[in-house]
């Protein structure tokens, strides 16, 4: 077949992966995702003595396996904050909003969320927020719809332990796991150190973390977390042509100038020599079955009946077979060899199947380096 | 800067045992890195980069002991799309071939430790993304913890503007400095053909408070490669090989509230482990997406204020995702082969707010 000149335009589509990702909850997950359905906030217990909010299985330090639940309080302290003046598709608002890591009374970590303020000027580190509760609640961390200023007062002991070492930013205060404590309080804005910027604790209103059993009714023991990241799909230069020949009924491979092997469809590149392939070369219409297998369960929403063939087929001028349905010819009837054309239905983009075109059999020999 | 090893907290550093071999980067190519190459799919992205990278070497296909890679499935929306881009390397004969679902950084790490063990002699390692192909601030968020960060979206400007405000509020910054950063990475990179976008750019608006648009890395497609290969074939292929004096890295916990987001402790062990406080290095190529991101590196490096900053101009000049921490290794390895560094360090990073880190020491013969 003669080189075919002419470069379409590469084409695009838009191409949406979406899962709804159903994902099983360990003791310690199910607990926290519970306990937010019924509005209460769990964290767990290290070892040495931190709690960890949101909580999880394994000390993130030493690894070693935590159930030790304990409930902290609703309200907590911005320790950093980012304004977001654009929110995006499946972010908490859909205003303008804080990002925001808070640490919950009683707990030694922050827990990321949105904080609902009225500008970036009405946040600042340090700052006091309570959770709001989403209206209808599902054992999941959207059940805290977000975070909303609260002026009730500090955490009791938010001044004492942890301002003593707030001067020493110590910038090695850490291995690969930063001690809560300590990355607390480098947190911490330095203009504010020293000064009198919070309010006297209000006891009355933080919480200590006290012990829970992490039992509910109805506990909830998995999520589904729905996904979808939109694409658009571009398959390049080699295959655009191709698609772009195909939509006028023909087949367009590729030939490659080290090994002279023509591919369909080709991708731009001779996979055996690593080398771009340009030379276009129309191939087919017809071809031969290289090998097939019977098909004989029938996929979901499939409109073709069971058994069937389904085959490699080297187009005439091809060195690679491609695979495509064989139909026109009972299942048990299809054979190596078999000399086949393509079937187009209207409006198709390509071909439907392939039939058997009468000609006799090929050699085995003419096709045998394809298979 | 000190020429003692890490600080006293750290734990005691085992002594790395000289390597069994010596290894050395004797390639490096890059794409002319993009905002958008739809008009090319991966492979063809990829060919001239391998041909260029291979032809440096003087190999062809066929002569490279093992073949890595590193990209990611998120980024092509499609499963198992590493496999398609194999197409442009020549895997007949079959190949010995591997890759990673991460940074082509980690892929080199990968090919340096199969040369370590002799099993190789030399090294093909590449790396691609085409981030025009989806939201990468929205792609990235799917790398979080599926339980508690994920179902919230936060993006990966987000989170990095989460860290730019502690570091801020710690007094280690702020948004002039920040500025300065990028001002520095945007006119070396003009320097450079491979940067987008080129020249000046104004330091815009908010993306997400504290950063500004000048703040961010600009959306790229690209794809990196580079060629290895151990003792005296490295002499052979090359005149002046990078040697890699020592390469590690190490990672933190996932969950970002237990973390301190103002220093990196594993950037800063990695380095040790990679024996980068031994001796002073001159430059120092950080994979710093962000510029607040540059100054934690910068601390938890102790790099003293006269080693050369990414005089490629770094990932704010260009951010070929998964192939950006490769190029910083090739970009030192540039330096070295043309003389103008004899001790140089490359960083690596992937997952949020600097969450794994990667350090490689290189070096140039003495001349």
């Amino acid at each position: 077949m003669p080189p075919i000149s002419g470069t379409p335009e590469a084409l695009s589509a838009p191409l949406v992966v979406e899962f709804p990702f159903t994902r099983s909850l360990g003791p310690v997950q199910s607990a926290f995702l519970t306990g937010l359905r019924e509005r209460t906030v769990l964290g767990v217990r290290t070892t040495d003595g931190r709690v960890l909010v949101p909580p999880v299985e394994y000390d993130p330090v030493t690894a070693e396996e935590i159930r030790d639940l304990v409930e902290v309080g609703t309200t907590g302290t911005v320790t950093t904050w980012a304004w977001n003046p654009a929110p995006r598709r499946g972010q908490p608002l859909a205003t303008p909003f804080a990002w925001v890591l808070v640490r919950l009374d009683g707990a030694d970590t922050a827990l990321l969320h949105a904080l609902d303020a009225a500008g970036p000027d009405a946040v600042r580190t340090g700052m006091r927020v309570r959770v709001r509760w989403a209206g209808e609640r599902t054992g999941a961390i959207t059940d805290i719809a977000c975070f909303e200023p609260y002026e009730g007062g500090a955490a009791a002991g938010e001044t004492t332990p942890h301002s003593d070492e707030a001067g020493e930013q110590n910038p090695h205060s850490g291995e690969t796991g930063a001690p809560a404590r300590h990355s607390d309080s480098i947190r911490e804005p330095a203009p504010h150190r020293g000064e009198t910027r919070e309010p006297a604790p209000h006891r009355g209103e933080a919480r200590e973390p006290v012990p829970h059993s992490g039992e509910f009714a109805d506990p909830v023991t998995g999520i589904t977390a729905p996904a979808r990241l939109d694409y658009t799909y571009a398959p390049g230069r080699a295959q655009s042509r191709y698609l772009a020949a195909l939509a006028e009924r023909r087949t367009v491979g590729e030939r490659c100038p080290s090994c002279r092997k023509v591919y369909v469809p080709p991708r731009g590149a001779c996979p055996t020599c690593g080398v771009a392939t340009r030379d276009q070369v129309e191939v087919g219409p017809n071809g031969t079955v290289t090998t097939f297998c019977i098909v004989n369960i029938k996929a979901k929403n499939l409109d073709i009946e069971v058994p069937y063939v389904y085959a490699h087929i080297a187009l005439d001028g091809a060195d690679l077979a491609l695979h495509a349905r064989i139909g026109g010819i009972p299942y048990d009837e299809v054979r190596m060899g078999l000399r086949v054309e393509p079937v187009w239905r209207d409006g198709s983009r390509y071909p439907d199947h392939y039939r058997p075109t009468g000609e006799p059999d090929a050699d085995y020999d003419s096709y045998k380096e394809l298979i | 800067m000190s020429a003692t090893p890490g600080p006293a907290e750290m734990p005691s550093p085992v002594p790395a045992a000289p390597p069994a071999r010596e290894v050395a980067v004797v390639a490096f190519a890059q794409s002319r890195h993009t905002r958008d190459t739809a008009e090319i799919s991966e492979a063809e992205l990829l060919l001239p980069v391998l041909q260029d990278a291979l032809g440096q070497a003087g190999l062809r296909a066929g002569e490279i002991d093992f073949t890595c890679s590193g990209s990611s499935d998120y980024l092509a929306g499609r499963a198992f799309s590493f496999t398609m881009a194999l197409d442009s390397v020549g895997a007949w004969p079959p190949i010995a071939e591997s890759h990673v679902e991460t940074d082509g950084a980690w892929a080199l790490y990968e090919a340096w430790v199969k040369l370590l063990t002799g099993d190789a002699g030399t090294a093909l390692v590449y790396a691609y993304g085409k981030s025009s192909s989806g939201e990468v601030r929205d792609v990235l968020s799917r790398q979080l913890d599926p339980y508690y960060v994920a179902p919230l979206w936060p993006d990966s400007v987000a989170l990095a503007a989460l860290q730019a405000q502690a570091l801020i509020d710690a007094g280690a910054t702020d948004e002039a400095a920040l500025a300065g950063v990028a001002a520095r990475s945007r006119a070396d990179a003009a320097a450079g053909p491979h940067a987008r976008p080129t020249g000046p750019v104004p330091h815009g608006p908010y993306v997400v408070r504290p950063l500004r648009t000048g703040d961010c890395p600009p959306v790229t497609d690209g794809a990196a490669a580079v060629v290895l290969a151990a003792g005296d074939t490295a002499r052979r292929l090359c005149d002046r090989p990078a040697w890699i004096r020592g390469m590690d890295h190490r990672t933190e916990a996932h969950a970002l509230g237990v973390r301190d987001l103002t220093d990196s402790p594993s950037t800063r062990l990695a380095a040790e482990r990679a024996g980068a406080f031994e001796r002073p290095v001159d430059t120092a190529e950080l994979h710093a997406p962000f510029t607040s991101q540059e100054v934690i590196l910068r601390r938890a490096l102790r790099l003293a204020d006269g080693v050369r900053i990414n005089p490629s101009g770094g990932a704010l000049a260009a951010n070929p995702m998964m192939a950006t921490g490769l190029v910083r290794i090739g970009e030192a390895a540039r330096r070295i082969r043309e003389g103008a560094s004899r001790r140089a360090l490359a960083h690596a990073t992937s997952g949020p707010c600097l969450q794994q880190n990667l350090v490689a020491v290189l070096e140039g013969d003495p001349r």
